[in-house]
């Protein structure tokens, strides 16, 4: 069957059960809009190519399935830069198709071309530019194998206006690839290993990251903490991947950690980490991070291991395989952990809890903004999927709403994107068009990608904003306090938009409160709104994250929430 | 730290941007490299490159691991010094002195170098050695008239 590189590409993607595509036109992909116009395949045309991103970035986290984006050459393939390296620092499996201009016109500066593979090099997990062709069909197939094998990952292929425009034969059948991962058969002996650990440590602490959620191993983690009874702490990609309502579960780790879980992980003797690659937002102060401990690391991504934190036992596995293997040798055997040191422990974390629990102090004049979140956790009763932009707004969503499954929480941890919360919402909603999805956002960040708002109105994604209106860059200022003498520098934002009349021009429907006794009746009216709302929240300008491990310092040394009219 | 060099041979996809990604994966992350050496296999779909770099075992670690990442690159091996045969390659170009004329003889016949161009005044010497050694007679030439030279990095194979 001969057809040309436009027929070829919408043929691969149903092959690839691809049901849905962000994306913008322009000059270099007209043949292929004009071949997307004659199939059946959903495309969402967001209003700027970083919104198509963001948005397949959070389809492909709210379903777990590859997100795919469509744009043109020059700067509509410039403009999906931030978008890939947010996928790319998070792992997040997506295929990104860039127009290019033809091959003859590559390197001569032509209108529009830009080396788009150049650029994404080092923030892709791969990319290609189709020369031939003959080429197309198995380097698209292979875009997808890659972003979804081993450690997933974005992956751009460059297509030239020729190659898509010419005519080969089609070969139907897809190739069988053997998978990524095969050549890291962990020995029994490591597992057996890892076991005995535990059975040995008196204090062990699991801590898990996004490899969980992306290794879809949840519910083996799960069972696997319960059986041995060990205290879990996350990062925040891990948040959902253990109940977040558990009584094992500690909270987040690292600079914004509860208490408890940074003082657990600071007094281990045995941390098992898995599917977390150990920032250091996380660790802190590398030689204060589990120091007296023995370090298990588990990882597919074997360059994950010893990058930050030296390891006492290394497995290089999937998360789900490994996990599953465990909970049938526990299974299989009598096995026994010593139920009195564990309960010990058990209860020295808990007196770490109740001593310094993570807290706010109410007010009944102005919104806290840890009071929002905690009103919509209730009432939404933990059910929706929240995305969040990033500052303070991420922090308190990942402290104050909690997360019992997995792909619930959709935020940009490694590269910390501002702006990516709405349209990664609008992927989400996408991928679950029943689901409750909400972006928790601040002021600062919801500007960066405000356009969406029309995207969501166009395909009638009912997605809502929930806003922390603090009228500053929130974290930045906060770091000014604390380290900068209140020297507010470029971080005041009063000069913003009336966001609920914005919201209308929009054709959303705008609410907006400053008072803490109408909070709960605003959320309520929001979220049964059947129509994408965002709701202003006036809250309190200065309030801060806490507990806060400042920079430098070890996970232990944090700062905690000043109690100011606590006794 | 202990900053050893260190050898590493790579098979890779014989394609354009190849080599352009391994010195992105390592550059991009700091690390330098110091010698390379890069052709096709007897598969000309396969390139082998042989590259030299500087660290400690951890770093040398990082980079063995980094290497192995990038989709296009189909072996890596850290080259242990005692199971390789390890050669560079130098042209030397000399500046015939009288002074230096009989001395230069007696070299290229005792240490079997080659001439591979010559006229009145200069003289070009292939010169194979691994890297101490041509460290060694580098220096040896530029004392008997050497103008210029093109060195290679290091090349490898097992035994
Ligand atoms: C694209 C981008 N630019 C700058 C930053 C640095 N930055 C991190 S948090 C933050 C402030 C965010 O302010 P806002 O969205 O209002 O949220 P808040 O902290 O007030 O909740 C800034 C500027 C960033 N993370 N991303």
């Amino acid at each position: 069957m001969k057809l040309k590189g436009t027929q070829i590409l919408f043929k691969v993607l149903e092959q690839e059960k691809v049901d849905t595509i962000f994306g913008y036109p322009g000059g270099a992909v007209l043949d292929i809009y004009d071949e997307l116009y004659k199939t059946r395949l959903r495309h969402i045309l967001v209003r700027h190519e970083q919104g198509a991103v963001h948005a397949a970035d959070g389809y492909a986290r709210a379903s777990g399935q590859v997100g795919v984006c469509l744009v043109t050459s020059g700067p509509g393939a410039t403009n999906t830069v931030t978008g890939i390296a947010t996928a790319n620092m998070d792992s997040i499996p997506m295929v990104v198709f860039t127009g290019q201009v033809s091959t003859a016109l590559i390197g001569n500066d032509a209108f529009q071309e830009c080396d788009i593979t150049g650029i994404t090099r080092p923030c892709t997990k791969h990319n290609f530019l189709v020369r031939n062709i003959e080429d197309l069909t198995e380097t698209i197939r292979k875009a997808f194998w890659i972003a979804r094998s081993g450690r997933p990952g974005p992956v751009l292929v460059d297509l030239p206006k020729n190659v898509m425009a010419a005519e080969t034969e089609f070969n139907p059948e897809p190739p069988k690839r053997r998978k990524m991962d095969v050549a890291y058969e962990p020995v029994p002996e490591t597992y057996e290993e890892i076991l005995r650990m535990i059975q040995e440590a008196e204090r062990p602490v699991l801590m898990i990251g996004g490899g969980i959620i992306l290794g879809g191993a949840s519910s083996e983690l799960t069972a696997f903490a319960r059986k041995l009874r060990l205290p879990v702490t996350g990062t925040l990609m891990g948040l959902g991947a253990f109940p977040g309502t558990d009584p094992l579960w500690l909270g987040m780790v690292g600079m914004h950690g509860t208490y408890y879980a940074n003082m657990a992980v600071c007094n281990t003797d045995l941390l098992i980490i898995i599917g977390a690659r150990c920032d250091d937002r996380v660790t802190s102060k590398i030689d204060c991070f589990a120091s007296g401990a023995k370090i298990i690391h588990v990882d597919v991504d074997e360059s994950s291991i010893e990058k930050n934190v030296a390891v006492d036992l290394a497995l290089v596995s999937d998360a789900k395989r490994a996990l599953g293997h465990m909970n049938r040798m526990i299974e299989d055997r009598h096995f026994e952990i010593n139920t009195r040191k564990r309960e010990d422990w058990l209860n020295r974390i808990t007196d770490w809890k109740h001593q310094e629990p993570l807290m706010y102090e109410q007010d009944d004049r102005i919104i806290k903004p840890q009071y929002v979140i905690e009103k919509l956790y209730e009432l939404t009763k933990g059910e929706a999927i929240i995305t969040t932009e990033v500052g303070q707004n991420q922090m308190w969503a990942a402290q104050f709403y909690h997360f019992d499954r997995p792909h619930t929480f959709i935020s940009s941890g490694g590269l910390g994107t501002m702006g990516y919360g709405l349209p990664a919402a609008i992927g989400a909603q996408c991928a679950l068009p029943d689901k409750l999805v909400v972006d928790i956002a601040g002021d600062g960040s919801i500007q960066m990608n405000i356009q969406e708002m029309a995207t969501a109105v166009q395909y009638n994604l009912p997605v809502k904003v929930v806003l922390l209106n603090n009228g500053f860059l929130g974290m930045v200022r906060q770091w000014q306090e604390l380290f900068y003498e209140k020297r507010y520098s470029q971080t005041d934002m009063t000069y913003q938009p009336d966001f609920v009349k914005l919201a209308e021009a929009y054709g959303w429907v705008g609410l907006r409160t400053d008072s803490p006794a109408e909070v709960a009746d605003m959320l309520k009216q929001g979220m049964n709104t059947p129509r994408p709302v965002l709701m202003d929240f006036r809250v309190d300008r200065e309030e801060g994250v806490y507990p806060m491990v400042r920079p430098g310092a070890g996970i232990s040394e944090m700062t905690l929430f000043p109690r100011k009219k606590c006794v | 730290m202990e900053r050893k060099e260190h050898i590493i041979s790579l098979l890779v996809k014989n394609a354009p941007d190849v080599l352009a990604r391994i010195a992105g994966a390592l550059g991009g992350k700091g690390y330098n490299i110091e010698s390379l050496c890069v052709n096709a296999t007897a598969d000309y779909n396969v390139s082998k490159i042989v590259l030299t770099t500087r660290g400690n075992l951890a770093t040398l670690n990082r980079i063995e691991k980094l290497l192995n990442k990038l989709i296009d690159v189909i072996q890596v091996d850290v080259v242990n010094p005692d199971r390789f045969v390890e050669k560079e390659l130098t042209l030397a170009k000399i500046k015939i002195a009288e002074e230096f004329r009989s001395k230069i003889a007696v070299d290229i016949d005792s240490y079997k170098w080659k001439v591979v161009w010559l006229n009145g005044d200069y003289l070009i010497l292939e010169v194979t050695a691994d890297k101490d050694e041509m460290d060694q007679i580098l220096q040896h030439l530029s004392e008997l008239g050497m103008v210029e030279y093109t060195r290679t990095g290091t090349i490898v194979i097992e035994r």
